[in-house]
């Protein structure tokens, strides 16, 4: 399977050569690309064209808009609204962390201790996908109910009490904060973390772990100086995969938080589809883009360097 | 200390085994709600236990019909971006050509989006293109975003392919179509398939972006949200238990049907 890398090896010495490709075959990948490429051209690319356009128009729905390169537009949605940006990046980042936290022991069992059971729970880990995300989400509400179970444990054992002080929760409340966003968020995202930390899990070479062992290391140094480093490009796609759409989000922050969780997803969404503010609603949605493009370009740049390990 | 060294020795497993029970806790909580009868609108608390809304599951006004809507659109956005980016994955794949790069890039970036950045950028294109917002408007997003992952699952499945296999039936004086329907094409059939569950399951369950493009055509996930504040009916639970179950058992039916080839073959 390393045809990827490597040429495959000439079958004999007198194996014909590739011939030279036919003129008329010249345009064939042209021919192939063409459709595909022309769709993402004109739905994709020509939209964020659009959308910088709108950004600096000014007018009114009823007089329409005209493009007056009016730049304050990002400068008012900025110093409007950077507490729910700073919210997006700080609730996306900590489900991120839980993803991982969460992700990697799911990811680790079923590359190497699951045995019989592996593809049992590699399709329990895909199968929700199938039952609409939005009615799993709507389920949270039954799970952390005010006076459900979930609850009632977290305040016998003074979770709450913790919690509510840091912020996270209110009262004996998880429905409505931030604490409950967050385990939205979490719970969305997960399987975007844990395949790829599997895919790469999956790759590693088992002799290194008794390689590893045979040199005396214990399994905890094992997994540090071997484990881990070798499964980076899973965690690294694996954050930018969760992170990315969770800081974009707003169904979690709206179903399951209240008005002070409210994240820049929702209000680009009331922008765009209630108040019908194009101009700033396009604003937000360029700075958000260009914030995470900003963000994943550093981090890959950081984490394709040995720094991070 | 008997206890704690067993527990040290199956952290992993029992840490993984609760990353599991978190992941599948609301399916279950959707499966119980299923066969609950609640009092008034919303169905959060357990009442009473009732069957009534597996024997009608269309009882609830619209619902199914929003049903057949999200299931037309994720078939045809299937079938869009499937023929589309298999198309492309083989160009990329199989041919050097200059823009490679730059087309790299362009199918990369949809993935790397923010869905609300796209959602909110499509229909800044409809609005000023004048554009009815309906089916073909969410079946043209849905295609969008669907054909950037047929390309990625595709170039997978062509990249590990040996390309000695086509150039023995090329030997063999097979023309280049008989190559390509006998021996490309099944050997690339596993990814084009992964590609298109794919778009399929993205399609029929994508929110943000139907939500913005979609003007007054309901899909199943819209009907769900609005449900969300107007009160949700069983049904809803009922649906999604049958859409896990379903999922559950093809994966297991398709399992069967390949251990059965492997054997076969060896």
């Amino acid at each position: 399977m390393s045809t990827l890398t490597e040429a495959p090896p000439p079958l004999s010495p007198t194996a014909p050569e590739h011939k030279p490709p036919r003129k008329r075959g010249r345009l064939v990948p042209y021919w192939l690309l063409l459709p595909g490429i022309l769709w993402l051209l004109v739905f994709f690319a020509l939209p964020m064209i659009y959308q910088a356009s709108t950004s600096v128009q000014t007018g009114s729905l009823e007089e329409g808009y005209k493009v007056t390169w009016h730049l304050a537009t990002y400068w008012d949605a900025l110093s409007a609204y950077w507490p729910q940006f700073l919210r997006s990046v700080l609730y996306a980042g900590a489900a991120t962390i839980l993803c991982l936290a969460l992700g990697y022991p799911l990811a680790y069992l079923i590359a190497f201790r699951a045995g019989r059971w592996r593809n049992l729970i590699m399709i329990l880990v895909i199968a929700p996908f199938f039952t609409s995300f939005l009615i799993r989400t709507l389920a949270w509400k039954t799970i952390l109910a005010d006076g459900g179970p979930v609850v009632g444990a977290l305040n016998t054992l003074h979770v709450l009490d913790v919690t509510s002080w840091l912020g996270w929760t209110s009262g004996d409340r998880v429905l409505a904060t931030p604490l409950a966003v967050v385990c939205g968020l979490t719970y969305n995202f997960l399987p975007f973390m844990i395949l790829p930390l599997y895919s790469s899990l999956e790759r590693i070479d088992s002799r290194l772990h008794e390689a590893a062992g045979d040199l005396y290391a214990k399994p905890w140094t094992t997994f540090r100086k071997v484990t881990f480093p070798l499964s980076m490009p899973g965690v690294v796609s694996g954050t930018l995969l969760t992170f990315i759409p969770a800081a974009g989000d707003y169904v979690n922050a709206e179903l399951l938080g209240s008005t002070d969780t409210r994240m820049i997803g929702n209000v680009i969404q009331t922008q765009f589809l209630r108040i019908l503010d194009y101009p700033t609603a396009a604003a937000l949605s360029f700075i958000l883009m260009a914030g995470i493009l900003l963000m994943v370009t550093l981090y890959i740049r950081k984490s394709g360097t040995e720094d991070l390990v | 200390m008997p206890f704690v060294n067993w527990l040290k020795r199956h952290l992993v497993v029992i840490a993984g085994l609760v990353t599991l029970g978190y992941l599948l806790l609301p399916n279950v909580v959707v499966t119980v709600f299923s066969f609950n009868k609640p009092k008034g609108r919303f169905n959060y608390t357990w009442q009473q236990f009732s069957t009534d809304a597996w024997k009608d599951p269309c009882g609830v006004a619209d619902m199914c019909g929003s049903l057949s809507i999200s299931l037309q659109i994720a078939f045809w956005a299937t079938v869009g971006a499937t023929v589309l980016g298999t198309m492309i994955a083989f160009a990329l794949v199989r041919y050097r050509f200059r823009a490679r790069g730059t087309v790299n890039s362009l199918i990369f970036l949809p993935m790397a989006m923010p869905e609300v950045v796209m959602a909110a950028s499509l229909l800044t294109l409809f609005l000023n293109l004048g554009a009815q917002l309906g089916f073909w408007t969410i079946l043209i997003a849905h295609i969008m975003f669907c054909l950037s992952f047929v390309v990625v699952a595709v170039k997978a499945r062509v990249m590990s392919m040996d390309p000695r296999l086509e150039e023995a039936a090329r030997d063999l004086y097979a023309s280049p179509t008989q190559t390509f329907l006998r021996v490309t094409l099944p050997i690339a059939a596993p990814g084009i398939a992964a590609g298109a569950l794919l778009s399929f399951a993205l399609s029929f369950d994508d929110f943000i972006i139907t939500n913005f493009n979609a003007g007054s055509t309901v899909t199943f996930p819209m009907f769900v949200w609005g449900s969300a504040q107007r009160g949700t009916p069983v049904q809803i639970n009922v649906i999604g238990t049958a859409m896990f179950l379903v999922a559950v058992l093809l994966v297991l039916a398709s399992m069967v049907v390949g251990n059965r080839r492997n054997r076969q073959k060896a």
